[in-house]
């Protein structure tokens, strides 16, 4: 058993203290240590896109990163969006534009997009559709993310 | 498909750095950025015993210009971070075409710009622009630093000349002259997903309009970056026309030994390069002359 | 029959759970105690196993116990078939040879399991196969379908003699005949090959044995927990009720998500029995590639016959079907295939034999489509290679023979997986062709636009294609409908969910039926504790089959609130209506009880009930349809192609489709765009490609390329025809699989008419840029054909 390490992060906005082993992917420290589910595993590997989380603010995959990597970060994860009484803009979108089936590619797409809508008010179909390029769905075809992606941004808008 | 144990340190300078590499030798692997290492520790094709982990350097993330306009970068500086720098982009316009085809955003979020160039990929993208730049590579070992050019720092793949007690700490990047022009080409099959080839090329005129210099690079066709001679040798000193761009397109081919994968044969990808090449220079000259 | 909530776009139930990450998935299971499971797989595709040692493995810390088929005893055994071999078709030939739990003396396939670890955690198991020494003596691998049936083949199953899985012939009328009088007849050698499912969920297995109860409870992504349930409890001599399968949310199915009787589901409840710990196991993404059913991988020798006008004459299709290295999905894929090459055209000759092959590859098994676009691409390719041949439009050879609809409800004459004949029950074919041409203006651009772009030395090219979709087969499935002391309305039913929205669509019906609010139907699916009897979710059949069932039990319940209601409010039956979530006298809303009390009244603590009345207000119903319900459709398609590249961009894709009585628009429509780009997948992203040692090259999404948002068409349009189904009251059909049918011969037909100037021939599916820069090359070299 190699060394272990004692990691301080916060996570959704609250400070976890946790003894880890080093090859702990994040991934599975989030889901299965701080029983913080909804950050899927699809692929292990940094391609589809279902672990995406914020670390520091930008997305980034959960399976890329080891626990002992997050030490001293800022965490975020699909469960500090909304809640089911107080759904986030684009949790709503996609609800109603039928934006996911499944659903286990959904948190990836979710996380991955915060930062978009937060820095793209106006955000057109190529951009969006680029914006998302990096997340797989098998489900949904992509078209009707994109129009929960739209919006999101005009529900966003007149929120202001 | 769970990586298999490792050591870990997370040295806080690179004075630290330096002296665990020393340490561990044959034994230690830098991680950088990861997301190129990461996925192959997860299907356990990678087991390095001990990894020595550079994200708490924050000393190996800058972005400076120098003292003649050309730019340091450090190892650890974030794909991100030098794809939105308005330095970089001012500078160097063909790092700004290459960078949204290395994977997506997430990546690129944590994936640095050292890192890709030490990984040397033969199908990545950076390795190539490096050497198209023509950058001077900062190697450190504790006690003592190298400069490696770029044309000489890549092996075989993902071999470079990088020892296992030294780790790459800067790319530096000479300004470049005035009247150049740069291009990338790639055809991937897939936005940001690997290049079935790719060409960079930066090509600089003197001022009666002949090419003074020509670095033309290409990806994916060889077991390293393909700095091409056959350009040099047919386009320096003369005028840039269609018809050269089409005589160094043909002569490449014996300059290239591209593989056969599950995505291209290696006669579709000589194909690629005879395109590419042509778009390729097409663009830079056109470019220069502006 | 549109309602106020069948047809209407009703927003999804479940979404709130799957949105703020609080919805179960297989993997966020933990139970107190839990142990991991992984599987030490064989790199060799063909092999025999000499020795496995695995004695260093249990001296790891950590390592609770490892197994190899040995050490399961009589326990291990093949089998059974999930599905039973054709004898309804005459004259077939099956030889049966069922999954392995576990590789015992041989193995057959790379990524066969040799031996399964378990451990404190996933990491540790996996840490342990170092510990196992394996010795195995490598035999030549089998991949090659015709090959494998020359004499001197490697065999993968000795005791057999042969490599033919199976061999099925059917026949309408005579083809030979019709050759001989034709004035055309075109044959091409047509290969269309292997894709995965590729779900973003892996599969996964929890089991728990309560020694105490003597209850073992499984939690398992499956698409079919009441045959899961039904194979476990057999398997381990338990009466069925001692077995619960309960299916979590499930990341998507697409058909691999079936299979029972494999590693998992097989040896982990034997070993949890043992060890009295619960075991989870979930297969990560590499497994998935190798050890995880998948799906197409034929070789056709197609031929069809015409007269110079263009009429078919007769069609027939000799093809290799690749099972893998066991078939105990029996023949479902490759009848699919016989079922679906004629597809909706009139064809009074019809030759279809399917010579099914054992390969070094794993098993073959339904994948979104399942056989059914194979039989498509085929038939559809002959159309266009005839329309070249005869110098007409690929629309107007097409329309020509399509099937009227006065000739439907039509008897194909083809038996299909089902067993039973495929009857086309309904629907207007040429309707769905003009319409498709009217949506993306075929006539102006073959006539007009498409001249003057290729004088520009554009290559965009313009592909059409007809296919149907036969869905919703038996054998049946049921549901149970309760109202609650509270009001509510409580579905349970046996088929489980994978996307398909069956929480908000069947709650569509029943709400619809009894006249409550929506939000006051609460749908269960997939839990066998609460309903055990069915067959479960493919084949486009859910909402057909169960929801035709909601629809009986709903309707049951509804008579008898109104009978019960009737007698309460003291006034006849036709005076009483449901409205709300009360039973009200008509024109006197006023005087009503409410759904909920009449429930509870109908469940006395005391007095006399009377003989024959059931307790409470709820109902059983089963349904099982006389045959499939066939969809229907047109495709077309705009791209253009960079010859210098062969890079290919779908500009424009137009679907017409009819499934029916649509219950929920949204979800259709999901369902179509969701088909389409995995359709968009085979033809031109994702391919498996084994090597001739039969090693999967592409088993990661390095490889393996999925579909990304830039990769779908510019601009998609559906349009829509409903002609209801015949066979049930709603009449509804199924729509699941119907973008991926006709997806890669629309693609194909397309790029052959954008590289019109290159003469090439697509004879293969899927495609990549490489691929057509051969193509190209070979039709240059006047190769090919």
């Amino acid at each position: 058993m190699t060394k272990q390490y004692t990691i301080r992060l916060t996570v959704n906005g609250r400070e976890y203290q946790r003894t880890v082993e080093p090859r702990l992917l994040l991934a599975d420290f989030l889901r299965h240590e701080l029983n913080l589910s909804g950050t899927h595993v699809g692929c292990e590997h940094g391609i589809c896109g279902a672990c995406t989380i914020l670390f520091d603010g930008e997305p980034m995959r959960s399976c890329l990163l080891f626990a002992v990597q997050a030490d001293g970060h800022d965490i975020r994860t699909v469960e500090s969006l909304g809640t089911p009484e107080q759904l986030h803009p684009l949790q709503e979108a996609f609800n109603e534009k039928h934006a996911l089936q499944c659903g286990f590619c959904t948190p990836g797409f979710l996380m991955s997009l915060v930062p978009f809508v937060e820095s793209h008010p106006q955000p057109s179909e190529e951009e969006i559709r680029e914006a998302i390029d990096g997340n797989i769905c098998r489900c949904t075809g992509y078209e009707n993310i994109i129009a929960a992606v739209k919006l999101a941004t005009e529900k966003m808008a007149a929120d202001q | 498909m769970k990586p298999a144990p490792f050591e870990y340190y997370a040295p806080r300078s690179v004075e630290e750095a330096l002296d665990q590499l020393a340490e561990l030798g044959y034994a230690g692997k830098v991680l950088a950025g990861g997301q190129s290492l990461i996925p192959t520790m997860n299907f356990r094709m990678a087991r390095p015993s001990a990894l020595v982990d550079l994200n708490r350097i924050p000393e190996l993330q800058y972005i400076r210009p120098t003292s003649d306009d050309g730019l340091a970068i450090g190892t650890m500086t974030r794909d991100s971070a030098v794809e939105h720098s308005q330095e970089v982009l001012r500078r160097f316009p063909l790092i700004g075409e290459v960078m949204p085809n290395i994977a997506h955003p997430q990546i690129r979020n944590r994936g640095t710009f050292g890192g890709a160039i030490a990984h040397a990929d033969p199908a990545g993208q950076l390795p190539a622009i490096s050497i198209a730049l023509n950058a001077n590579l900062k190697v450190l070992k504790k006690g003592s630093e190298r400069w490696v050019p770029a044309e000489e720092f890549f092996l075989g793949p993902f071999t470079t000349v990088i020892e296992p007690d030294e780790m790459l700490a800067e790319v530096l990047l000479p300004a470049l002259p005035p009247r150049t022009g740069a291009s990338y080409q790639q055809v991937s099959r897939q936005r940001g997903g690997y290049a079935q080839a790719a060409v960079a090329s930066v090509v600089t005129l003197d001022e009666d309009g002949r090419c003074k210099q020509v670095r033309m690079v290409m990806i994916s066709v060889a077991d390293t970056p393909a700095l091409s001679k056959a350009a040099v040798r047919i386009l320096e000193g003369q005028k840039p026309t269609p018809e050269a761009f089409k005589e160094v397109a043909e002569a490449v081919q014996a300059e290239i030994d591209p593989g056969t994968d599950v995505h291209a044969t290696a006669d579709y990808r000589r194909q690629l390069v005879r395109v590419l090449v042509n778009r390729s220079l097409t663009t830079a000259f056109a470019r220069a002359a502006l | 029959m549109a309602g106020k909530f069948i047809g209407q776009p009703i927003k999804r139930k479940e979404d709130v759970w799957l949105l703020t990450g609080k919805a179960e998935f297989l993997d966020d299971i933990n139970l107190p105690g839990m142990l991991h499971a992984a599987f030490l797989r064989s790199d060799y595709a063909h092999a025999r196993i000499l020795k496995i040692d695995y004695s260093a493995a249990l001296r790891r810390p950590g390592v609770v116990a490892v197994y190899t088929a040995q050490d399961f005893g009589d326990y291990w055994r093949p089998g059974p078939l999930q599905v039973p071999p054709p004898t309804a078709i005459k004259g077939s030939l099956f030889n049966a040879k069922p999954l392995v739990p576990i590789a015992k003396d041989k193995v057959r396939f790379s990524g066969e399991p040799l031996a399964v670890v378990i451990a404190e955690s996933r990491y540790i198991a996996e840490d342990a196969f170092d510990d196992i020494v394996v010795e195995m003596e490598p035999l030549e691998a089998v991949t090659d379908l015709e090959k494998a049936l020359e004499p001197n083949s490697p065999l993968i199953h000795e005791d057999l003699g042969t490599n033919l899985a199976a061999n099925v012939i059917q026949q309408v009328g005579n083809y030979d005949e019709a050759a001989a009088q034709a004035d055309v007849v075109i044959k091409r050698k047509i290969l269309v090959d292997r894709g995965a499912a590729a779900a973003m969920e892996n599969r996964g297995f929890v089991v728990d044995w309560n020694e105490r109860a003597q209850e073992l409870t499984v939690w398992a992504n499956t698409q079919a927990p009441i045959p899961l349930r039904n194979a476990i409890a057999a398997k381990l001599g338990l009466f069925e009720d001692q077995v619960r399968v309960i299916t979590p949310f499930i990341g998507g199915g697409f058909g691999p998500k079936i299979m029972t009787s494999q590693a998992d589901d097989v040896l982990l409840p034997w070993i949890a029995m043992r060890l009295k710990r619960p075991i989870k196991w979930v297969e990560d993404r590499r497994e998935n590639f190798l050890a995880t059913t998948s799906e197409r991988d034929q070789v056709h020798y197609a031929e069809i016959a015409l007269t110079k006008d263009g009429k078919i004459l007769g069609v027939k299709d000799v093809f290799y079907h690749d099972t893998g290295a066991y078939d105990p999905y029996g023949m479902t894929v490759p009848l699919n295939t016989q079922t679906h090459t004629i597809s909706a055209y009139d064809v009074p000759n019809f030759y279809t034999e399917i010579k099914m092959v054992f390969t070094n590859k794993f098993v073959v098994t339904p994948v979104r489509g399942a056989g059914r676009p194979e039989g498509v691409y085929v038939m559809e390719r002959l159309m266009d290679y005839a329309a070249r041949e005869l110098k007409m439009d690929p629309a107007e050879i097409r329309m020509k023979n399509l099937l009227r609809p006065e000739k439907l409800p039509y008897h194909t004459g083809v038996i299909g997986q089902d067993f039973v004949e495929n009857v086309l029950d309904s629907g207007d074919y040429p309707a769905a062709l003009r319409k498709a041409m009217d949506m993306i203006g075929y006539e102006k651009f073959v006539k007009e636009e498409q001249p003057r772009l290729r004088a520009e030395g554009k290559h965009k090219g313009i592909g059409i294609v007809c296919f149907t979709e036969g869905t919703a087969v038996g054998p049946y499935e049921g549901v149970r409908i309760t109202v609650g002391a509270n009001g509510k309305v409580n579905l349970v039913t046996g088929i489980s969910t994978q996307g398909q929205g069956h929480f908000t669509s069947l709650a569509q019906i029943v709400a619809e039926q009894l006249s409550v609010p929506i939000d006051d139907v609460n749908v269960i699916t997939g839990d066998t504790g609460h309903f055990h009897w069915g067959a479960g979710t493919f084949a486009s059949r859910g909402i057909t089959i169960a929801g035709t069932a909601a629809f009986s039990a709903a309707t049951k319940i509804r008579e008898k609130a109104i009978k019960l209601g009737s007698k309460y409010l003291g006034v006849p039956e036709d005076q009483i209506e449901l409205s709300e979530g009360k039973i009200i006298v008509k024109g006197d809303p006023a005087t009503f009880i409410t759904l909920g009390d009449m429930a509870m009244r109908a469940n006395p603590t005391r007095g006399v009930v009377e003989p024959g009345v059931e307790p409470g207000l709820e109902a059983v119903a089963y349904y099982g349809p006389p045959h499939g319900a066939t969809g229907y459709g047109s495709v077309a398609m705009i791209v253009d192609v960079d010859p210098e590249t062969m890079k290919v961009k779908v500009e424009r894709f137009v679907i017409v489709h009819d499934c029916g009585t649509i219950v929920n628009p949204l979800i259709v429509e999901g369902q179509i765009l969701g088909g389409m780009s995995m359709g968009l997948g085979q033809s031109f992203f994702e391919q498996m490609v084994y090597d001739e040692n039969a090693q999967l090259l592409s088993a990661s999404f390095m490889d393996y390329l999925m579909p990304q948002a830039t990769d779908m068409p510019e601009k998609i349009e559906i349009g829509h025809l409903a002609t209801p189904s015949p066979l049930n009251p709603l009449g509804i059909k199924g729509v699941g699989e119907a973008g991926a049918i006709p997806t890669p011969p629309a693609f194909a037909q397309a790029v052959e008419n954008a590289l019109a100037d290159f003469g090439l021939q697509i004879m293969e599916t899927p495609l990549s840029p490489s691929k057509l820069f051969g193509l190209a090359r070979q039709a240059r070299q006047g190769k090919g054909e």
